[in-house]
């Protein structure tokens, strides 16, 4: 099985899905001729042909609504926007029209787009590169919102939003392009060897709505997603603790059952993310979780997010989440 | 200290008129033989006067002439002129039922029949259209049940939508008459999005929407006319420019007051139009049609005309313009325009207009008294609140299958 870094698998997945579905058209600014700023449909131009992916102009409500325009009249459309920072001209298009065409007209349309997004820091990337809006598209009913973090998950993912009928935001953690983020910004490993990186060429896919167990424990449950969950990784292996960690995967719907069936195990919480804490996905799965599991938590739940400010240029370590703050609120979750 | 803006610190422009002014406007100086009409594989370059200038087919006494008149059959003018009484009596009645309670909200096209009916007769069946909330007259060119309209209108347990949307946000798949929504101006981009799709499938479907004066304001406008013209979609981008968005005037949309030029720095063919004139209208639009069937891309369309009435039921015109000031407009009644032309040819008459009117009267009639069977706003039945849990996603996640059991339990106890 081939190994691969996450470009090389999101670029397979999106060249698995243009070689079985003739439906299926890319476009977004740099993603045609050059391949996209980060590579992810490098040679797709090539091999499929410039009327079935291509560059579009710097518009990211014009590439919504002409998304939307071909997803309403038959095609399956996956555009990217370059920055996930650079979504929110195109948030009326995602949030009133994409979301709502279903339900809106009884039926009788529905817009099966994927929308890929590069999200969140550790890329130096300033207030403008680096952010993580996940919490942004998880309000609004009628999206699902997935974010992968491993290679792997990345390939398979993609394919199942490709495939669903209902429009999907898709959040690539770009700081795990070409490896796994384990906290450290002086020592980046890339994914050879890492067992996340064996991705099978042929389609495969991996449900919406299902998490991934990525470590299994006793004492604690930490739940992530994207480029945090390798931070917790390391955390939980700093911190002694025995703990599931949970990578959510998707966050609308997300994984009940998982989340309950661990919670119950281990009576103990810890949700992480990148993205500022007020009103932060963290937020909806601490509130869910005491209202599911509140007998069975034997201490409060911890959140360990980014703060609530822009995100910042070179201070970003001491913005993001590392393994220092998660290892801390693992063991608090301990005290009696 | 450096020079001032002088007496006017921040330019605020105004309409030109306002209640209690004597409304007036210049008589148009652009008459029918005025403008030529190009081959359809024109440059935008050579539309300059078409945008700058306004194409009418019908002249001030009624009669049509110039290069632009489509000299369709008297049948088809007879076709056209009932569909636009049926919208008008069909608005009457159903702004009659707004006022009694029957209807939570209303909005007519008084004054702007001709606009989407002619547009309309003028395409293929095959092609979609993308309206806004002012072209529901549309549907009649379709066939679309007058019942099958009010159940929507009244949101009972027939209406297609199942009560999620407004009034007069009509969706009409089997017509192709793409889903109305609120937000002013998405569907101009989507539109381009559309006619994309066909033209990637190969077919002979052109993709035809509309804006107004006020939302062309809006990012998606110039989003569609970028877009357009660079992938050269077939489409037809058509701004209805009515004088007024709701009671903001054209003027807050607009320096120079002509719409249709803005198309030419774009690359696409504009054109300006008598939005009264249901021949003008029906020429531009099978002009702009084969365009696009011929792959020669977009065409942008300013259709001149004057909302008559108030913007909805809960609009009150007289406290922002003079009350009568519609009856001033250049361009007549659209209504008027054509039954007058159909006279003139000797093809109508007095007699036969009374009795088509009459007819249309009874046939809304019936088709209320039909659609209230299923049920009226004011004592239902409506359609079942399960639908605020259907259709959000192709199959309900868990979570809302968990709230819908949670509204139910709340509902049946």
């Amino acid at each position: 099985m081939p190994n691969m870094n996450m470009v090389e698998s999101v670029n397979n997945a999106l060249d698995t899905m243009l070689s079985r579905d003739n439906d299926v058209i890319m476009f977004g600014e740099d993603f045609g001729y050059f391949g996209g700023v980060f590579r992810t449909s490098d040679g797709l131009q090539d091999k499929h042909g410039k009327h079935r992916v291509f560059d579009s102009p710097l518009s990211e409500g014009g590439i919504a609504a002409t998304a939307f325009g071909m997803g309403i009249n038959g095609l399956r459309p996956v555009v990217e926007i370059q920055f996930a920072d650079y979504i929110f001209p195109a948030y009326d298009q995602i949030v009133n029209e994409m979301a709502k065409v279903r339900h809106r007209s009884g039926g009788e349309f529905w817009c099966p787009v994927t929308i890929r997004t590069p999200a969140g820091g550790g890329i130096r990337g300033g207030h403008h590169h680096s952010q993580s809006p996940e919490a942004q598209f998880t309000h609004t009913p009628g999206l699902k919102v997935v974010y992968c973090s491993t290679p792997y998950n990345a390939k398979g993912l993609l394919i199942s939003a490709i495939e669903d009928n209902d429009p999907v935001i898709f959040f690539e953690p770009k700081r795990c392009y070409r490896g796994p983020f384990y906290g450290d910004p002086h020592k980046v490993p890339t994914w050879s060897g890492h067992p996340e990186a064996e991705v099978p060429e042929s389609h495969y896919t991996i449900p919406l709505g299902e998490a991934r167990l990525a470590l299994e424990g006793s004492q604690c449950t930490v739940i992530s997603w994207g480029a945090m969950v390798h931070v917790c990784e390391r955390a939980i292996m700093d911190s002694g603790i025995s703990c599931d960690l949970i990578d959510l995967q998707t966050l609308v719907p997300w994984d009940r059952e998982a989340v309950v069936k661990s919670i119950e195990k281990t009576g103990r919480c810890v949700i992480v993310h990148e993205a500022p804490k007020t009103s932060g996905f963290g937020a909806e799965m601490a509130a869910s979780i005491q209202e599911r599991c509140f007998w069975s938590l034997e201490s409060p739940i911890e959140r360990v997010t980014g703060w609530d400010t822009p995100f910042p240029h070179t201070t970003e370590w001491d913005y993001m989440p590392g393994p220092d703050r998660v290892a801390a609120a693992i063991a608090k979750t301990q005290e009696d | 200290m450096s020079e001032g803006h002088g007496t006017d610190p921040l330019h605020v422009p105004d309409a030109p008129h306002r209640p209690g002014d004597e409304a007036g406007f210049v008589d148009w100086p652009w008459s029918p033989e005025d403008l030529k009409r190009p081959d359809v594989d024109c440059d935008a370059s050579e539309t300059v006067t078409l945008a700058e200038g306004l194409v009418r087919v019908l002249g001030d006494d009624n009669k049509s002439s110039g290069e632009w008149d489509p000299k369709l059959s008297s049948e088809e003018m007879i076709a056209g002129l009932e569909h636009m009484m049926r919208l008008r009596i069909f608005d009457d009645r159903m702004m009659k039922m707004q006022r009694t309670g029957k209807l939570s909200f209303y909005m007519r096209s008084f004054g702007e029949e001709a606009v989407a009916i002619a547009q309309t007769m003028a395409l293929k069946e095959q092609d979609w259209l993308f309206p806004t909330y002012r072209q529901p007259g549309a549907q009649f060119v379709r066939g679309r049940d007058m019942v099958s309209m009010i159940c929507h209108c009244i949101g009972n347990e027939m209406d297609n939508v199942k009560g999620r949307q407004m009034p007069v946000h009509y969706t009409y798949r089997e017509g192709r008459f793409i889903s109305v929504s609120s937000p002013v101006g998405t569907q101009f981009s989507q539109a381009v999005g559309v006619a994309l799709a066909s033209g990637y499938k190969g077919l002979d479907e052109v993709t035809i929407t509309w804006i107004g004066d006020g939302a062309s304001a809006e990012g998606d406008y110039h989003y569609a006319l970028n877009f357009a013209s660079i992938f050269q979609a077939p489409v037809i981008l058509n701004v209805v420019n009515n004088q007024w968005a709701i009671s903001t005037h054209k003027n807050f949309a607009s320096k120079n007051g002509n719409f249709a030029v803005r198309g030419l720095p774009y690359g696409i063919p504009s054109i300006r139009v008598d939005g009264n004139d249901f021949l003008a209208l029906y020429s531009v639009t099978s002009w702009a049609r084969e365009r696009a069937s011929r792959g020669l891309g977009p065409t942008h369309i300013e259709v001149l005309t004057y909302r008559a009435g108030a913007h909805s039921s809960s609009d009150d015109p007289s406290r922002y313009r003079p009350s009568d000031i519609h009856s001033q407009w250049p361009g007549g009644d659209p209504i008027d325009r054509l039954t007058e032309h159909l006279k003139e040819t000797g093809e109508w008459s007095d007699e036969m207009h009374q009795k088509l009117s009459e007819k249309i009267d009874s046939e809304v009639m019936v088709a209320y008294k039909e659609a209230v069977k299923f049920g009226d706003l004011a004592n239902g039945p409506y359609p079942s609140s399960d639908a605020i849990f259907t259709e959000v996603y192709e199959s309900p996640p868990w979570h809302l299958e968990e709230q819908w059991d949670e509204m139910k339990k709340w509902r049946d106890s």
